[in-house]
């Protein structure tokens, strides 16, 4: 598909997605109370969509996983929270 | 339409699914052995939960005419505790020559701790021995990508396990050139919120050519959908893709793959 036929297709779409994130970021600086990690993480994530080239996806996943090699000693939790907490 | 629906998990959901799945094209399903949102208590309940994936649950699809099959495992969300995993394990292989059984999965890490290795060797282990395909499991968000280089690895490091009869599952663009370029599989799950959508999984297949790729809805009892992949083929249209190539994402390459077990056979489903 061209790119015009690919704006047909999503534009709306990503339009959509764009302006509930301006939402959400709106919504936590009315918000009172400290955020963590995860603010830190997103923030650097939308840096990544101002980059002039591709692939934006995987720079976006990159930044948002842990950078680690080694195992972890033990898994204390099942649940994965979407950004790495640095420890 | 026909489809293979290669990864749900139809304990979690309602008989309407079958009945849906079916009426939307289905012409088979997979169901990999999963953790039930609660630890299981001893070996005894996973006993029960192998019979449940290989007696009742074929019967249940069998009603809409669905051929069911299965994987047996621990899952990782249950691999920190390495004893019960060791007597889980030991129960799989009585199992392995029921008439539904197409291999060892989904097994993999979740947190990837040093005992979530341990029992990903185990089955490793287990799989080679009687050699059985494999169907990988891979971390959720943040750690996905680290999970998955050490999944590999792992493979890697067995000179038993041929990567053409192993699916690393929950690929996303960060892991899926290393999985297809490691020469093993790659599966798509098609998820509202996390994973990938329909339009990331087109993306994927539109840039490695999807040979070695599928995708699956893995319904389960969270958030999830069902006919995700119904869903994808409409996105795969839109984005136009012919009929034939829908045919050989959704139907013929996950047969391909799955036919490497014999007891893989399913009657002929029209186009």
């Amino acid at each position: 598909m061209n790119r015009q036929q690919l704006l047909d297709l999503y534009y709306l779409e990503a339009r959509s997605k764009l302006i509930d994130l301006a939402a959400f970021l709106d919504r936590l600086d009315r918000a009172k109370g400290e955020s963590d990690f995860r603010l830190n993480a997103f923030n650097q994530a939308l840096e990544q969509l101002r980059a002039d080239s591709t692939p934006r996806v995987e720079r976006v996943l990159a930044v948002l996983s842990d950078p680690t090699t080694e195992p972890i000693p033990a898994a204390t939790t099942k649940a994965a929270c979407g950004a790495w907490p640095g420890k | 339409m026909r489809y293979i629906e290669p990864h749900a998990h139809m304990v979690s959901r309602v008989t309407d699914d079958y009945q849906e799945m079916v009426v939307a094209g289905c012409a088979a399903v997979c169901e990999p052995a999963f953790w039930a949102g609660f630890d299981r208590s001893s070996a005894d309940g996973f006993y029960d939960y192998f019979c449940q994936l290989t007696e009742h649950e074929p019967k249940r699809a069998a009603k809409f005419g669905l051929p069911h099959f299965c994987w047996l495992c621990i899952n990782p969300k249950e691999s920190e505790d390495v004893k019960l995993a060791s007597d889980v394990i030991a129960l799989i292989p009585k199992f392995l020559e029921r008439p539904n059984v197409l291999g060892i999965g989904e097994i993999g890490l979740n947190k990837n701790s040093r005992n979530e290795m341990k029992v990903l060797e185990m089955h490793v282990d287990l799989a080679a021995r009687h050699n059985q395909l494999i169907l990988v499991h891979t971390p959720h968000l943040e750690d996905k990508l680290k999970g998955t280089r050490l999944i590999l690895d792992v493979l890697r490091a067995d000179s038993r396990i041929k990567p053409e009869r192993c699916l690393i599952d929950h690929v996303e663009e960060h892991t899926v050139k290393m999985v297809l370029d490691g020469g093993f599989w790659g599966g798509m799950t098609l998820y509202p919120e996390t994973k990938c959508t329909a339009a990331r999984a087109v993306d994927m297949i539109e840039l490695y050519s999807g040979e070695r790729l599928w995708m699956n809805s893995a319904c389960d009892w969270g958030v999830s959908v069902p006919l995700a992949i119904p869903y994808a083929a409409l996105e795969l249209r839109r984005r136009g893709h012919s009929a034939e190539a829908i045919d050989r994402l959704i139907y013929q390459n996950p047969k391909r793959f799955l036919s490497q077990c014999p007891k893989f056979k399913l009657p002929d489903a029209p186009l």
